[in-house]
């Protein structure tokens, strides 16, 4: 088993609450992508290529500034709960975490963090350049990972094109290789029914929503990944204004959804919230998604100021800790699903507890 | 958890609704919900990648001049056909081996295929654009002196090795 605290953090300083709005938006992250010439990408890639790639990588990552007091972890050589611990810690891709399982063991795929940096090697592309910040945080964000990307830039021969620019394994990604997603909490829209006309609405402008984890997820516990779409052809600068702008609207409309709550069916939301709260503190088995979806409302009860004394940072942490792999982590016996919910339930319960009598 | 509505499929969309101040949530299946005109992901993220991939190797698009889908990536050995099956592509050379074909599907994708953003100091577009061989050259002295930088040696060989040829 990994040991967690060698992460600088932990790998989730974003969970701590400090950022701009982060009552209704959790995180930021920027990703970009990169990919070495003269090496296939990775879906045609061979063994010794891959190592090859970590290799160079690593070299250049180890004279890095940034690097001090970071971390590598070797995904081949990582148990597969810590994989997926990893995942669900938003560190790693899911197609990193199941890249050793695929390549029996030879993938050469590998993460190193520091700070809220990372940086992924041998994912799809060969490079995936992210951070990750509390709250709504774009140009800091961007600012950070501009400055590992020219560092790498500099030490690595980036595959890049006069015309399509930087060259990806998927042409989505051509161009800037850059993703910017906002991890949004829109429980107002999503009970007033507005939030189809407003997911309709991105989708126009050029941008896209995901679940929770990214490409390929559900959406649970009303939270939506907003991100853009196209990546070519605008500046970087352009692609996260263009974003930042729709997100601040999208909060915007959160904000009168809940008010449009309070004002006309004020008793029912408050019965809600509390329903909400009520069930986390005393349930003696919670599901993953039940627990999602109770935390949407308790944190919907926090934003509209109806539940005094429980922060955003333990409704976050929360939303970490009670996931299958860090319930796991916290309990060696490999529970059962049944266990996993009585654990996930007495997990939650305990930070409630506390929480509550910190407040009193 | 199955669909309210059909009771058989497995429920996707699950949908709360506020009405005369009562709060009802549903759960659907994808067919139901769209027989209910519940609008979802699935439908709202329409995606030209996926027609792009579907009309390739239909005749009369631009793959003719590239070679057909059979045409193979000098690099690494990729067709458009692998393409088409994997939705990625083999390598770096390939955005210039079937370049025209790509430039059609990144304007599709992303309303241009003209890259305006940042780029390293070594990529900046040179004064006056070398072409063909004089450029390689370039393109591997500059990719040379770079990996002797970073004391990637492995790499500064092999170049070496293609700068030799070419020269």
């Amino acid at each position: 088993m990994i040991d967690l605290k060698l992460i600088p953090d932990g790998g989730l300083g974003w969970l701590d609450a400090s950022g701009p709005m982060s009552n209704i938006v959790l995180s930021t992250r920027v990703r970009l992508a990169r990919n070495l010439d003269g090496m296939p990408f990775n879906v045609r890639s061979s063994e010794p290529e891959r190592r090859r790639v970590l290799d160079q990588v690593d070299r250049v990552w180890q004279r890095l500034p940034v690097a001090r007091g970071g971390v590598r972890f070797l995904v081949d050589e990582l148990e597969p709960g810590d994989r997926v611990l990893l995942h669900e810690r938003h560190l790693i891709s899911k197609e990193l975490a199941t890249a050793a399982v695929e390549r029996n063991g030879a993938s050469h795929a590998a993460v190193y963090l520091a700070g809220s940096l990372g940086l992924m090697v041998n994912e799809e592309d060969h490079l995936r350049l992210q951070v990750f910040h509390s709250g709504f945080a774009l140009s800091q964000a961007y600012a950070d990972l501009e400055r590992l990307d020219r560092d790498l830039g500099s030490a690595l021969p980036v595959a890049f094109h006069q015309e399509f620019g930087y060259l990806t394994a998927c042409p989505t990604n051509a161009g800037t290789g850059l993703r910017a997603s906002v991890l949004i909490h829109l429980p107002g829209l999503v009970l007033t029914k507005e939030i189809a006309k407003v997911l309709q609405g991105l989708t126009q402008v050029g941008l896209t929503f995901r679940g929770l984890y990214g490409e390929g997820s559900e959406v649970v516990g009303n939270f939506f990944q907003l991100s853009n779409q196209t990546t070519l052809g605008k500046t970087e600068d352009e692609l996260l204004d263009h974003l930042g702008k729709i997100v601040r609207q999208v909060v915007t409309y959160e904000e009168q959804a809940r008010q449009v709550l309070l004002r006309d069916a004020p008793t029912i939301i408050e019965d809600k919230v509390w329903r909400a709260y009520a069930l986390l503190r005393y349930a003696r088995s919670l599901s993953f998604e039940e627990t999602m979806n109770l935390l949407s409302g308790v944190r919907l009860g926090v934003g509209l100021k109806l539940i005094p004394k429980l922060s955003v940072y333990t409704l976050n942490k929360l939303l970490i800790y009670t996931q299958p792999a860090h319930l796991a982590a916290l309990d060696v016996r490999a529970p059962q699903d049944s266990e996993q919910r009585a654990a996930r339930a007495s997990y939650v319960r305990a930070v409630l507890e506390e929480e509550a009598a910190r407040g009193a | 958890m199955v669909c309210d509505n059909c009771g058989e499929r497995e429920a996707a969309i699950h949908l709360t609704q506020i009405v005369d101040n009562t709060v009802t949530t549903m759960h659907l299946c994808e067919q139901c919900a769209a027989a209910k005109g519940v609008e979802t992901g699935a439908s709202v993220a329409k995606f030209p990648l996926g027609d792009f991939l579907a009309s390739l190797g239909k005749p009369g698009s631009s793959q003719a001049a590239e070679g057909g889908a059979d045409a193979a990536c000098p690099a690494c050995g990729g067709t458009l056909q692998d393409f088409r099956q994997t939705g990625r592509l083999g390598c770096a050379r390939c955005y210039t081996t079937f370049e025209a074909h790509l430039r059609d599907l990144l304007r599709r994708l992303h309303g241009s295929s003209q890259h305006v953003g940042e780029r390293y100091a070594a990529t900046a577009a040179p004064a006056e654009p070398a072409t063909g061989p004089a450029r390689a050259v370039g393109e591997l002295r500059e990719q040379l002196r770079r990996a002797i930088e970073s004391e990637n040696f492995e790499l500064a060989a092999e170049l070496r090795d293609r700068l030799k040829v070419l020269e």
